[in-house]
């Protein structure tokens, strides 16, 4: 029993089985995301004041990260087009430059921004005891201006004792009430010298960057966890299709391997648009 | 798949014998089968046994509801060898394991026992043969759908078993409740109830996009030649649009479940108000999340999983309507677009499930409008039912009986949710017994009903044999009165304020007390609803036992047993793999009975038209069969 459709198109439909069905995934994967995004915005338009952090992520590397993505989408194009021409060889290196560039994105998500973040510090404070912290805040400055207040102190964490933490604060804490401060910069500052000693009775909450620290990063780490999944899920796809065995099906029917590139190709696409929306919600806006 | 088959494609595959026979071993044939009509039996067996698992934790629920506080007779002391002491210790149920009976009553209902059995199994087994197709679209994809499902049933019987019990925040699950049960001293952090709840439902929803993706592109690319949409039988309608539900609507809840995940695993905060205080301890949270998040979420799936409940049952009774009334099914056209224009609104009136809220009166006016929007093509199709059913000549075999019950019962809950639909109304009868007797017409004489019908129908195609009539009888007519018995004074109880999550069944209340209708107190309504409950699970063993006795005793009977029209009762019983003998072709639509000029009551859908009966129809309305 042979199953129409698996490769030629359905005259009435012009299309081949695969590719409804992988626009279908896709739809799918819309809602998926599109659920957790109404998330963000629903519990971003919900925070209190000074809870929704902003310029805690490196938009360098970001930035880089996202022309990586960018770059792989047009090389899986190319492996696709060299197929459809008949170019194995060339198929070949587009489809290393792809999976490559995947590679590339998971290892500076894993290896490097996340684990910076679960080395940050972050201390709230309660609100009768923000008065005291003032020279770190600078809040009197702010309100004058009409800016939010801050009820956090970040850098990194020295030591602690039973009674205080001791951290190297971050230049926002360190100098509250430079103009410079106001807006999150380009490239991130680092942890300045300058050592401030919070009395533990004195704060709300107290964490590492991690999930747990704010509705923000718990979107962040959930999102980005989830994006990285479907990386994860297609460059292990691209592998498949790279090894020796799609030489033999390239051998045997050359349509088929280049439809299967054109409906993963269609889902790294899709990767690729999820974030190109990430970028801006997490590290820009 | 070899190089030949791209120019071999279009000409029509005869079956290749050496093709077709070379055996499978058993486990490829039975267990990890690709063939549609495998999975979908195995889909109906799994759906088939929650659904009993489903209604047996209910019989229990409903003696602590009529006899609250006394030991069960006979089984009670076994239960708590099966659940575990803190269930029934001396019989007695504990308020924590209603609880837990009381949400997997629902989760195993809804998503174990009727998606399976209305969608997937039906769908798998009767869609590709009511198109024509030798098979789905992607086989092994099915087969991963079966057993990602498989898993996630497993996951959630597992979790009766572990040290606290089963999932008990109500099969909503809705927070900061859900996020914060289950936890603490004696409970594991990921093998407790809740927690394996959520990632059982990630296989489910694994299991049913997996499904419906499948679905989808096997109607739009494999139907038959000249089976052209509106030639279409009304059930494959049904199924469609209720596979695009499943695809669109699953995955925000899949997102909500990955929060909610997030937040009993990760300590996150999504659904976690601040200044939460547990016990009366300040929860040591981030905090800044929002309950309301969680409502819409799920409910943004929930209310699109009523019709795809409800769409498939739909579907089984336009069939078995017109094939028993010996009529064309009336107003096709108006069945479709109706089905269609329910698909659509169904993802706009999920608010409604949360009047309760104070979301505000502009967004209650919003989807207020909508919920009684989507009342007119429910009505339409369930009016253009009633009325195929005028001047038909009816025969009343087990099928039928269903499909006929159905009607009304359907009518009853469709009609008895416009008060919920306005705020006003729903302010008082929000989670009473009202509402439990509002959606149990729809779903359990509702749905339940259609897919018995559907059982009885195409049993035959299944096995090549009738399911036996005289006891198809013995089961249809106790259900049929034991299921009115036990939801009709529901809606009396609700009615008189009797709320639906009491532990006692309303006897430590005075408003269950005080009042009585017909002669009993809301309390006492509780008796002969129990009573009946327990009698409608004995009618169900004569469905059993018919069940399997009739696949290998039942009557032989030939490949159409039922005269009817459409593609799959032209292929053999049971069908082999690949399913017909030559590539059917489709001449005409799905219901022509009683054609006049014509010696049989039915023209079956592969039957050439003659000359002779081309001049007796209107060129304009079929164009397709004018040119030559």
């Amino acid at each position: 029993m042979e199953i129409p459709y698996t490769i030629s198109t359905r005259p009435d439909t012009g299309l081949w089985n695969a590719k409804v069905g992988i626009w279908l995934f896709l739809a799918s994967e819309v809602m998926l995301f599109g659920g957790l995004f109404s998330a963000y915005i629903f519990l971003r338009i919900d925070a209190a004041p000074g809870m929704w952090p902003h310029g805690l992520l490196n938009v360098p590397v970001g930035t880089m990260n996202t022309a990586i993505l960018i770059l792989s989408s047009v090389t899986v194009v190319l492996a696709w087009a060299s197929l459809k021409m008949r170019r194995y060889r060339a198929y070949w290196w587009y489809m290393l430059a792809t999976i490559s560039c995947g590679v590339i994105f998971l290892t500076v998500k894993l290896a490097y921004e996340w684990p910076q973040k679960f080395e940050h510090f972050g201390a709230y404070i309660k609100p009768e005891a923000l008065g005291k912290y003032e020279k770190y805040l600078g809040n009197e400055r702010r309100a004058e201006k009409g800016l939010e207040p801050r009820i956090e102190i970040t850098g990194h964490l020295h030591s602690q004792n039973a009674k205080e933490y001791e951290v190297a604060l971050d230049p926002v804490n360190a100098e509250p009430d430079n103009p410079a401060m106001d807006r999150p910069h380009f490239f991130p500052l680092p942890v300045t010298d300058k050592i401030a000693t919070i009395e533990k009775e004195d704060v709300e909450r107290a964490t590492m960057f991690l999930p747990t620290h704010s509705a923000y990063f718990a979107s962040y780490f959930t999102i980005t966890g989830l994006h990285g999944m479907h990386v994860l899920g297609g460059v292990l796809v691209f592998i498949y299709m790279w090894l020796p065995v799609s030489k033999k099906l390239y051998q045997r029917n050359p349509e088929h391997l280049a439809n299967r590139v054109e409906v993963s190709g269609l889902f790294w696409h899709f990767v690729d648009l999820v974030w190109i929306f990430v970028f801006p919600l997490f590290y820009l806006l | 798949m070899d190089a030949t088959s791209v120019e071999t494609h279009h000409e029509p595959h005869g079956h290749d014998a050496a093709h077709e026979h070379h055996e499978l071993g058993w486990w490829r044939k039975y267990i990890f089968s690709t063939d549609h009509k495998v999975i979908g039996i195995q889909y109906g067996i799994t759906g088939l046994l929650f659904l009993l698992i489903g209604f047996s934790l209910m019989m229990l629920m409903r003696w602590q509801l009529a006899y609250p506080g006394q030991a069960l007779p006979v089984i009670g002391k076994w239960l708590p060898h099966i659940f575990g002491p803190g269930s029934m210790p001396d019989g007695k149920m504990t308020p924590d394991f209603y609880n837990s009976l009381g949400a997997m009553h629902g989760t195993i209902m809804i998503f174990l026992g009727v998606v399976p059995l209305a969608f997937a199994a039906f769908g798998n087994f009767v869609v590709p043969l009511q198109i024509g197709a030798p098979d789905m679209t992607f086989p092994k994809v099915n087969m991963a759908s079966y057993w990602a499902l498989f898993v996630g049933a497993s996951i959630m019987v597992t979790s009766f078993f572990v040290p606290g019990g089963a999932a008990k925040s109500g099969w909503t699950s809705y927070v900061p409740l859900a996020a914060i049960s289950d936890t603490g001293q004696g409970y594991n952090p990921i093998f407790n109830g809740q927690t394996l709840w959520l990632i059982g439902f990630i296989f489910l929803i694994t299991s049913s996009l997996l499904g419906a993706i499948n679905f989808i592109t096997t109607i739009i690319q494999l139907r038959a030649k000249g089976l052209t949409w509106m030639r279409l039988p009304f059930f494959v309608w049904a199924q469609f649009v209720t596979a695009f539900l499943l695809v669109l609507a699953f995955p925000p809840l899949e997102a909500a479940i990955v929060m909610q995940l997030m937040d009993r695993v990760a300590h996150t905060s999504f659904f976690m108000p601040s200044g939460l205080v547990v016990n009366g301890t300040p929860l040591s949270i981030s905090g800044g999340g929002s309950p309301l998040l969680w409502q819409h979420l799920f409910w943004f799936l929930g209310h699109p999983e009523v019709y795809v409940l409800i769409l498939p049952a739909f579907g089984i009774v336009a069939e078995i309507l017109a094939n028993n009334s010996r009529k064309p099914l009336w107003g096709y056209k108006s069945l479709v677009f109706s089905v269609l224009v329910i698909g659509f609104l169904s993802f706009i009136v999920w608010a409604h499930h949360m009047w309760m809220t104070g979301m505000g009166s502009a967004v209650s006016a919003f989807f207020q409008t909508t919920t009684l929007l989507i009342s007119i093509p429910s009505v339409i199709i369930l009016s253009a039912f009633f009325i195929s059913l005028w001047g038909g000549s009816i025969r009343f075999n087990v099928p039928m009986l269903f499909t006929i019950a159905f009607l009304p019962m359907f009518g009853i809950g469709g009609l008895t949710g416009i008060p919920l639909a306005f705020n006003s109304a729903d302010l008082y009868l929000h989670d009473t017994y009202y509402i439990i007797a509002h959606f149990h017409y729809i779903v359990a004489p509702g749905t339940i009903f259609g897919l018995f019908a559907g059982i009885y129908y195409w049993f035959p195609k299944a096995t090549g044999r009738k399911m036996n009539e005289f006891w198809g009888k013995v089961h249809f007519w106790p259900t049929l009165v034991c299921m009115n018995v036990i939801f009709l004074p529901m809606f009396l109880q609700g009615m008189a304020g009797m709320h639906r999550r009491w532990y006692d069944g309303g006897q430590g209340w005075n408003v269950a007390n005080e009042h009585t209708i017909w002669g009993l107190t809301g309390f006492q309504w509780n008796h002969p609803i129990s009573w009946a409950a327990w009698i409608m699970g004995l009618a169900q063993i004569p469905f059993i036992i018919n069940f399997f006795w009739s696949i290998k005793h039942g009557e032989k009977v030939n490949d159409n047993p039922w005269e009817a029209t459409t593609l799959e009762w032209t292929a053999p019983s049971p069908p082999p793999h690949g399913n017909f003998l030559t590539p059917p072709v489709a001449y005409r639509g799905p219901y022509e009975y009683s054609l006049p000029g014509r010696e049989r009551d039915y023209t079956m859908q592969n039957e050439p038209v003659e000359p002779a009966e081309r001049s007796r129809r209107k060129p304009a309305a079929e164009p397709v069969l004018v040119s030559h």
